[in-house]
């Protein structure tokens, strides 16, 4: 049986020891390489540092002198249980772009906040990206509880603060833990210092996150990519969101609601009878129709939402502000389309999620709108929490990507 | 589907979303293991018929297996293969004795921006992971090049689920790495599973092989009794030593991975 592999993401605000904690983990579970310890004591005895954990993950020069993380990177360490690939996302307001690319990728959260400093601005913000994307098992770690004399009364007081927090994002944190990450109190080992907690470690508490359920019981929803020509006919191929197919099924293509039976999975290497959520195929029709990127096959009794108006939840992560009514790039799934922000009915701070303004006419950067979007040609949808692909999107302008929304 | 299928459709996506976005594209194979798996998995995407060249830089310092191995497969496959060298500076004498990081400059760098301004390639298909190095864990999917090759390694676009950044400005290009998420580990579980073809090189004789390949004379064998894949597969299972820990170019000096690959070399043969 092969083990299990579940993407992490480590975040909080600058200096509460996300990039500590990540080299405790990796050191704590035997995954870092022969030497390189001794490399990382070299480079900082070069560089005047202490040795720090912090540097295990920091690779680009600017962040080991400036002893700050920049952009996200990846490792990866094991337990008995499971393979973990751990994402560390930089705390600095500056770089939430880098943060939200990290965190995208991940199925799992710890949220680090220093318990002698409290919840600030980016542990907030950072919260609200987790909820934004969907992620709902997280860990919260209280660190450096050495600063705080291992004090429960400490512990307990920031736990309500960011507790009543998460509450009000619909975050139910599965546990909070503890921790000092630089001396490894709770992460691995239980620590011998706070007596008064008896709940899990760390280890134990990722441990018991259940990797995310899969797509295939759910409707077909599968997104054009491209359409091939191959052997002289035309080959659909594309990412499946949700559901199974196999040949001979009625089908549907969304928006322009052609009826058409699968003919064939198309397979090279291997034989494939019938495929489900997360593969990626190609599929042949009974018949000869017009079909692009962009369009959506669903059952033909089972269809998924088709509108050119919804309400979403976008965060602005751009240094340029949207104005209502300014035309933008929608990419959904596999579509793509002009949109404009039809109306911002609330404009909010994500540092403190603080109402700031109802029918507001712009969008600055780390705003979060609660807003009405309208596009050009009728897009292909679905809740978030149905079929993530089709609840999900991000606005770009000169193809980068400037925002990322949720439809609700 | 199980582990390995998920990072093959994964793979497989990101391959088919580059070249919808960019048809003038094309794939670097050193002939090394990523980059054949990754040949592999564009076989796969493409049913056998690849619409774009699969292109080769040769050093000239190659270690001879690899040129046996690259003509072979090239042919079976039925790849329109490209071959890029940098004739000047061969002919000129460059050498890795002369400084390596020259060496990797001319050779690498300078065969492979020969071959973009040859044939006009707006976007590379790369076989790197991030488990590879520090530097490599930092990377996108999607990660644009400007006219000089820099990577602006500290403002990189951001890239949410699976949006990626599209098109590029007319001097630039984009480095596509489909493999980003595989580890060394999946990479040979893949191959056995696969039986893809990979070169001996990789497999022990005498109680030594190469776990990372490149130039002859920068590439060093480390002690292994592991002689076929399952074997290689078992090793790695257990190992703490870094898998490039056999090339010279890393331990020159701290940054000149990150200096190489700001200047545009990406893929270290």
């Amino acid at each position: 049986m092969e083990k299990e592999n579940m993407n992490l993401v480590i975040v909080g605000h600058i200096d509460h020891g996300k990039s500590t904690l990540i080299g405790r983990l990796l050191f704590d579970t035997n995954s870092l390489p022969d030497g390189k310890i001794q490399e990382l004591k070299k480079t900082c005895k070069e560089l005047g540092h202490n040795l720090e954990f912090a540097f295990v993950m920091d690779s680009l020069q600017e962040e080991v002198e400036q002893g700050m993380t920049i952009d996200t990177a990846q490792t990866f360490f094991k337990t008995s249980k499971r393979d973990y690939t751990i994402i560390d996302a930089p705390g600095h307001k500056e770089f939430v772009k880098n943060m939200i690319t990290g965190a995208s990728q991940a199925e799992t959260a710890i949220l680090i906040i220093d318990v002698n400093e409290g919840v600030k601005e980016q542990t907030k913000r950072h919260a609200y990206i987790l909820s934004m994307l969907g992620i709902k098992q997280l860990i919260v770690v209280l660190n450096k509880m050495d600063l705080v004399d291992y004090n429960e009364k400490k512990f307990n007081e920031v736990k309500t603060i960011i507790s009543n927090f998460l509450d009000s994002l619909k975050i139910k944190p599965l546990y909070f833990i503890p921790i000092v990450a630089k001396d490894g109190d709770n992460v691995a080992k239980a620590s011998n210092k706070m007596k008064w907690y008896s709940g899990k470690t760390l280890l134990q508490g990722l441990d018991s996150f259940h990797v995310a359920e899969s797509l295939t019981n759910r409707s077909l929803r599968l997104p054009v990519q491209d359409v091939y020509e191959i052997d002289g006919k035309p080959v659909l191929v594309g990412n499946i969101e949700s559901g199974k197919l196999k040949p001979g099924e009625e089908v549907m293509i969304l928006p322009s609601n052609k009826a058409v039976k699968i003919n064939s999975i198309e397979s090279f290497l291997t034989d494939k009878k019938e495929a489900e959520a997360g593969e990626s195929i190609g599929i042949t029709l009974n018949q000869f129709i017009f079909v692009k990127r962009g369009d959506v096959i669903c059952k033909k009794d089972d269809l998924a939402v088709v509108a050119d108006r919804f309400s979403a939840n976008i965060l602005w992560m751009s240094n340029n502000k949207i104005s209502v009514n300014e035309k933008i790039i929608l990419k959904l799934a596999t579509q793509k389309t002009e949109c404009i922000i039809e109306k911002i009915k609330q404009k909010i701070d994500s540092s403190s999620l603080e109402l700031l303004e109802e029918n507001a006419k712009e969008l600055k950067e780390m705003e979060i709108g609660k807003v009405i979007i309208k596009t050009l040609k009728p897009v292909v949808i679905e809740k978030f929490n149905d079929v993530p692909g089709l609840g999900r999107f991000v606005l770009t302008q000169n193809s980068e990507i400037c925002a990322g929304g949720i439809i609700v | 589907m199980d582990y390995l299928d998920k990072l093959e459709s994964r793979t497989i996506f990101i391959i088919r979303e580059a070249y919808h976005e960019f048809k003038n594209i094309a794939m670097l194979w050193s002939i090394g293991k990523d980059s054949t798996s990754l040949l592999w998995m564009v076989r796969k995407a493409f049913f056998g018929k690849i619409p774009f060249p699969i292109v080769h830089i040769d050093t000239s310092y190659k270690i001879p297996e690899i040129y046996s191995f690259r003509d072979k497969y090239a042919k079976e496959w039925g790849l329109n293969l490209i071959i890029s060298r940098n004739e000047e500076a061969i002919k000129n004498g460059v050498s890795p004795d002369k400084g390596r990081f020259e060496c990797c400059t001319a050779l690498k760098t300078g065969a492979l921006k020969q071959a973009i301004k040859k044939y006009g390639f707006k976007a590379l298909l790369l076989g790197i992971r991030r488990d590879e190095h520090g530097i490599r864990a930092k990377e996108r999917y999607f990660s644009p090049r400007n006219q000089d090759f820099l990577w602006d390694y500290k403002n990189q676009p951001p890239e949410l689920w699976d949006q990626f950044k599209s098109g590029s400005d007319d001097n630039s290009h984009i480095r596509v790495h489909p493999l980003l998420h595989w580890t060394e580990l999946d990479i040979w579980k893949y191959v056995q599973r696969e039986n893809i073809p990979i070169t001996d090189l990789y497999f022990a004789k005498n109680g030594k092989r190469y776990r990372s390949l490149g130039c002859l004379p920068c590439c060093s064998l480390i002690e292994s009794n592991a002689s076929n894949v399952k074997e290689v597969v078992e090793e790695l299972k257990t190992t703490r030593i870094a898998e490039r820990s056999g090339r010279a170019q890393d331990k020159e000096r701290a940054y000149m991975m990150q200096k190489l690959r700001s200047l545009g070399y990406m893929i270290i043969f």
